[in-house]
Order: C-alpha cells, then structure tokens, then sequence
C-alpha cells in the first residue's frame, strides 16, 4: 500500500515538474479584451482576430522561433477598473511575466501609464490611447503604432479637401465633428482646430454623452440647423449605429458623413439597415478574408474546430483584422527580442528595447501573409508611431468597400503637436525625456 | 382621474418656461438660432422621444405600485426580453410567434423571480428587496449575453424610417417615432383597461393601496406579484422591441434604465399618468434645452438637463406630479 502511495507521488511529481518544465519554456501573452459589457459587440470579433493569430503562430509554426506561446484572456468589460485588475493579475504570469499589454481602452491606457513604466512592460495602443506617446522621448514604454487619433483627424480633413477638389477650396467649408464626450471623443479637437485655422473651414462641435442612445437634438441641429458640408464622427459602441440612424431621420447624406475606425466596424453599420449605405469610415487596416494569413487560420484553425470566433464568417471582419494586426505587431515584437536575446521567452523590457528599432517592412509582411492588410512599421527610439497611414472605406450595405488608397498624415505638422503635448506632459509630470542620441 | 389644480400650474408654468426661454435666447444670443416651425420640430420630436422614455418607465411604476419595491432590473429586463425575440427571430421564428413566446419566457421569468427571491424575503425591508433587484439585474445581463450572446443583432419589424415633412418641408418628423409612439400610446390603454376594468387589474389596485388590507380581503398576494412582474415583463419586451428596432439589440439596451429615471421622479414612481406626463416633459424639455440652450454651454447638456429638472422637483415635490404623497407618523 505504502508502495503504490510512494508510486502514485513519484508520478505525480514528474507530470507536476514536467508540466512546470513545459510552462516555463513557453511565452506568455496576455490578452485583456471585452468580450462582454456595453461595448462587447465591437470587442468580440477584435479578441477573436486577436486570438486567432496568435493561435495561429502556435498550430502552424510551433509558436515564435520554436518557443511555445502560452495565451491567456482577461476580460475588461471596458471598464477601467477591471481593466487595472486584469493586468495586475496578467503582469507577472509566464516564466518572464507578460511581454507587452494591450488595454483596448483609452481609459485603461490612461490608468496603466505609470505602471506599465515601473513594471518595464510596453503598453501597445493600436489606433487609440494617448496621441503625444508617439514621442518615445518622454513615453519610453508606450507604443502607439500603426495610427494615432490625431494622425486620423488629419487624413479624414485630406479626404474631404480630396472632394472638394483640394484644400484651397476647404474655404469657408462648415465641418462638424459628432464626438463621445470622453477622453477619446475629446482627442482630435485640437487636431480639427489647428487644420481649421490652416485651411479656413469651419468647425462646430457637438458632443454626445455616454452611451449615446439618444441623439436627436445634436441631429436636428446638424442636420435641420448647421447643415454642415461634411461630419466626422468619433464614436464608439450603440452611439455609432444610433448616430447613422438619426442622421437618416433627418436626411443629412450619408456619404458626407465619415467616422474614425472605431465608427467603423460591421457591428456599427449593420444594426443601422439601410440607413448606413453610403457612411464612410477610414481604416488603418484593410478589410476582408482575402489574404494568406485568413486562409491559413481558415485552414489550421476553424477546419479543426479551433477558431475563436463564433462562425469563420467574422474572420475578415474591420473588427477582426484590427485585433489580428495587433497581434501581429506585439508577435513580431516578441521575435524581434527573441532574436535579440535569443529563442526563449523574452521579458518586457527586452521587448521594448526591441520596439525601439522595430521594422516590420513589406517583404516581411508579404512573408508572413499580410501584403496589403497593413502597411510597414518602422519605430525609433523617438518614433513610437511609425506611419500613421489610414484608408477611407465605405458601406455599400453589405461590405466596406475601399474607396482611397492609403494616406499618409501630415507628419511634419503632427510631429511637432505630438513632441509639444509630451513636453507639456513630462513637465507636468517631472519627467526627463531620454535622449535618443 | 382627479388632478390636484397646482399640478396643472406646475405644468403649465413648464410649458411657458420651455417656449419663452428658447425664444428669448435666440433673440439675444447669434449662437442660437430660433424660428417657431424649427422650435416645433423639436418640441414634436422631444416628446416622441418622451414617449419612448415612458415606455421604460412604466416598468419600473408597475412593480413599484404593486409592491413598493424599485426594480432596478427593469433596464435588464428590456435587454432580456429584446435579445429573446431578436435570438427567436434569428431561428426562423415568424414575427408573431416570437412575440407569444417572448412573453412566456418573461412569464417563466417573473415566476423564477416570485419562488425564488421574492417569496423568501416577504417582508424584508425595501432596501433589502432594492438590492436583491440588482442581484437580479445581473443574472439577467449575463444569462442573456449566456444564451443569446454579446453580438449587435438588427431587429427590423417593418417600421417605416423615412422622415415625413410637413408644412412646405418646415417641420420634419421621423416615422419611426411617430409609430412607436402609436405603439406606445396602444400599450397604456391596454394597460389602464386591464388595471381599471378586469378583476385582477381590480386586485392590483387593491395590493397597491394596501398590502394586508388586500390579503384580509383574500387577495393572494404571490399570486399578484408574478402577474405585476410579468405584466412589467411585457412592458419590457415592447420597450426592448422598440428600442431595439432603433438601435439594434445590444447590450446597451439595458442602460435605457438610466432615461427613465429622471422620467419617474418628475411623474412619481406610482402614477400611471405620472410615467407617460413625466417622459414628456423629459423628452421635450432634454431637446429644447440642448438645441437651444446647449449652445450657449458647449452642447452636451441633454443627458444631466433631465436630471437636474428631476432634481428641482424634488425640492419642490418629492412625490413628483402624480405620485402619492407619503406621510409617515411617528
């Protein structure tokens, strides 16, 4: 009896320690999403494309250079506090911790920023978050490649000059910005502002408050009052349908009207019928299932049951694409510390150091299956953006169809808005931006 | 119906303070632009949107009415009820049947609610009975989200969207609204029949007014609270359909709670009347303020405008226009 005890713990033992073994070789990445929540429509397809990319890496290639990834969910609700919560219990997971976090909230992205700086870990906002952390100098773990909301503020102004035939004749234009009276929805004010004093146009504010269910008044005042030229539109979760929807109440034409990408999600347009043919949208990715990379995690995952989404319907989806595309950044950041420090899992701060000289150019993402899905990043030690490029799409009530080529902000301008609020930010905060010499 | 001559004043001294208001800012202000027809499209579509404010609200003054207690899952309940017809639908159920059905799972809903948490806690202090509602409020939430899912669903029940225009294209009013309001204005007669003229309607009163007055008499009282819940189930589930044609069925459905809340303490949590005279003032006065005040401020004003006009008359009538007025001897 005593024997089979004695047999029984050696063979636990060994499972046990292999087990650990087996864990402390594998890179961890945590992953804080919402999949449910207000907002769940928008963070449901992100997570999945998230999720099935990194999957993907593990069912076709083994993991990043032969280490094995270990993938683990948090859900945020879109809440900041959860989302606090979630990265505490996240941070120190793995056998080096959590490599880079990805809050998917501006709010979230806010409440990290001290800690993700004493804990070493980068925080990556693809396409949302803090604008001025694109200046590496003052913000040496935040990373905000591929677009910055200010980045999308100026392309969406190049596009409406682009109809009107340039932007001499942005002259005296009336513009509307339709905004969520938050942090977010506040971002591309000063953008809009300082584009407005350059070209001439006019720019009236309208302010939606959270969550944004009922819109009438801003409509009838745009719609029946101002009657502007053109109306963009910074929204996020049911504000977004409910805003297509009222602005068909009052007959504003929908293709004058373009959102952030965050306005542009299927889950956006769908619930708004036909009101939403003709809205347009810009992307910093492109939209679809036509790439290699789809048909790869077609191929390894949903035809083996091991899809993260509901129905391989989603894949492709603007949502989708866009969780893919962040974790293709944070997984090429990861092998591009790997390769630095060699193949085992890496920690934060080498991470980091590597997104410092990231560069993840065309003929690597044409390697890996995504050729025309994203353009090339490259980020510095002061850059922490790399490109900004956006497309315009547009609804056509059953697909986003791309209407512009990809357009590249108005850096020389941007730059030095970004490097203004960061130095405004490090004095505020006692910070001595680094050098970067 | 018989009503108190100040509350007649106080209404119609709102109704000169929204027009004179609004019409003495355009006159002074270039912010603010005011033509009568413009004023009127508002006014229309304020109190189209009050109606739909009331349609929330009804929920939460029907179990408040027959049981003191303040539902703070009616916003989980519309969801609940919404994502059950939209996920019905979604099978290839037609239209009708899903509503039949709907209304059963509210029923199983409100019957789950009256074995499982109300019976128990006869008795209980209200605040007790107050937070076992937002017990229930979350176990709707996810269950819902558990069964049905997270995902934007689109729910189209064949309502006209198009605007209308009247007076030579001076005042558009959207179809939507005008039939939702229909539907709406539909569901209260149906109500106020049901409560004024059927025996279990005459029961409900009679619970209102008297919790033990009602059960020396032989009224069952479990019996009342599964129709008064179930009863707000199917107030609910009209609220979450028209709703949910608006903006889709989502989760945010749950937080239409929120509009009805100055709605209740304006009309009173046990008046009826109170609910649909309340949403009125709320949606007319939240659209009037923002177009022609909210200027002035920056915009935004149209979510904390209702409440503060909420707030005002608390000071000035705690039990709100219509509601009761509770004296309590010590």
């Amino acid at each position: 009896m005593k024997l089979t005890t004695f047999a029984l713990g050696l063979a636990a033992a060994t499972l046990l320690g292999s087990s650990a073994v087996q864990a402390a070789d594998a890179q961890f990445i945590g992953s804080t999403v919402y999949r449910t929540g207000p907002y769940a429509p928008g963070g449901i397809p992100w997570a999945d494309g998230f999720a099935d990319y990194v999957n993907l890496l593990s069912e076709r290639d083994g993991g990043i250079n032969g280490v094995p990834l270990e993938l683990e969910e948090c859900d945020t609700a879109y809440n900041t506090d959860k989302g606090v919560e979630c990265y505490e219990r996240l941070k120190d997971k793995g056998s080096t911790g959590m490599p880079a976090v990805m809050p998917l909230s501006t709010g979230i992205t806010y409440a990290l920023l001290d800690r993700v700086k004493a804990d070493k870990i980068p925080l990556l906002t693809a396409g949302y978050g803090r604008a001025d952390a694109a200046d590496g100098t003052v913000f040496p773990y935040i990373f905000n490649p591929p677009a910055t909301y200010w980045g999308g503020a100026d392309v969406a102004i190049q596009y409406i000059a682009s109809e009107f035939g340039g932007t001499e004749n942005l002259k005296g234009k009336k513009i509307a910005l339709v905004y969520h009276d938050s942090a977010y929805g506040k971002e591309p004010i000063n953008t809009l502002k300082a584009l407005a004093e350059q070209h001439g146009y006019k720019l009236s504010l309208f302010p939606v408050p959270h969550p944004g269910l009922e819109q009438k008044s801003t409509w009838l005042k745009i719609g029946r009052q101002l009657r502007p030229d053109y109306v963009i539109m910074y929204g996020w979760g049911v504000m977004n349908a409910t805003a297509i929807k009222e602005a068909a109440a009052v007959n504003y034409p929908r293709d004058k009207f373009i959102g952030i990408w965050w306005t542009g999600n299927e889950q956006d347009v769908i619930p708004a019928g036909k009101a939403a043919i003709g809205y347009k949208a810009l992307q910093f990715n492109a939209i679809g299932a036509d790439f290699p990379v789809h048909q790869d995690i077609i191929k390894y995952l949903y035809e083996n049951g091991k899809g993260s989404a509901k129905s391989p319907d989603i894949v492709g989806q603007a949502a989708y694409n866009r969780g893919l595309q962040q974790a293709v950044i944070v997984t090429e950041a990861i092998r591009a510390a790997m390769n630095i420090y060699g193949n085992a899992p890496v920690t934060g701060e080498q991470v980091a150091h590597a997104l410092d000289s990231f560069d993840l150019n065309a003929e690597r993402l044409k390697a890996l299956g995504l050729e025309g899905l994203m353009e090339p990043i490259k980020l510095s030690c002061s850059d922490h953006q790399g490109g900004g490029h956006a497309q315009v799409t547009q609804w056509d009530g059953k697909t986003w169809q791309s209407i512009t080529d990809w357009i590249t902000p108005n850096e020389e301008m941007l730059r030095a808005m970004y490097e203004e609020s960061a130095a405004a930010y490090a004095k505020e905060q006692g910070i001595t931006p680094r050098s970067c010499d | 119906m018989h009503v108190e001559r100040s509350v007649l004043t106080t209404i119609g001294a709102m109704l000169v303070l929204m027009t004179a208001l609004p019409w003495f800012v355009g006159q002074v202000s270039e912010d603010v632009f005011f033509e009568w027809p413009f004023f009127l499209e508002v006014a229309i579509g304020g109190l189209l949107s009050g109606v739909m404010y009331s349609l929330v609200a009804l929920g939460f003054v029907l179990i408040f009415k027959a049981s003191g207690v303040f539902n703070f899952a009616q916003g989980a309940m519309v969801l609940f009820a919404a994502l059950s017809f939209v996920g019905l639908k979604d099978l290839g159920v037609p239209l009708w049947l899903c509503f039949i059905l709907t209304a059963g799972i509210m029923t199983l809903v409100a019957m789950t609610i009256e074995r499982l948490v109300l019976r128990p806690l006869v008795n209980q202090e209200p605040i007790i009975l107050f937070m076992v509602t937002i017990g229930i409020a979350y176990v709707l939430d996810g269950l819902g989200q558990m069964i049905w899912g997270s995902e934007v669903r689109m729910l189209d029940i064949g309502l006209p969207q198009d605007p209308s225009f009247f007076f030579d294209g001076k005042i558009l009013i959207n179809q939507f609204d005008m039939f939702a309001a229909l539907i709406a204005g539909a569901l209260v007669a149906a109500l106020v029949i049901f409560f004024q003229y059927t025996k279990t309607g005459r029961a409900l009163r009679a619970v209102a007014d008297d919790h033990q007055a009602a059960m020396s008499v032989g009224i069952p009282l479990q019996h009342i609270w599964v129709v008064v819940w179930t009863v707000a189930g199917l107030v609910a589930l009209v609220a979450g359909i028209m709703w949910g044609g608006k903006l889709g069925v989502q989760f945010s459905l749950a937080l239409i709670a929120l509009k009805a809340l100055p709605v209740l303490i304006l009309g009173g949590f046990t008046s009826i009347p109170g609910a649909i005279i309340g949403g009125l003032i709320v949606g007319a006065g939240e659209k009037v303020s923002e177009v022609f005040l909210g200027p002035l401020v920056g915009g935004g004003i149209e979510d904390w405008f209702a409440y503060m006009l909420a707030l005002v008359f608390l000071v000035f009538r705690p039990q709100g226009l219509f509601g009761e007025k509770i004296i309590e001897r010590v």
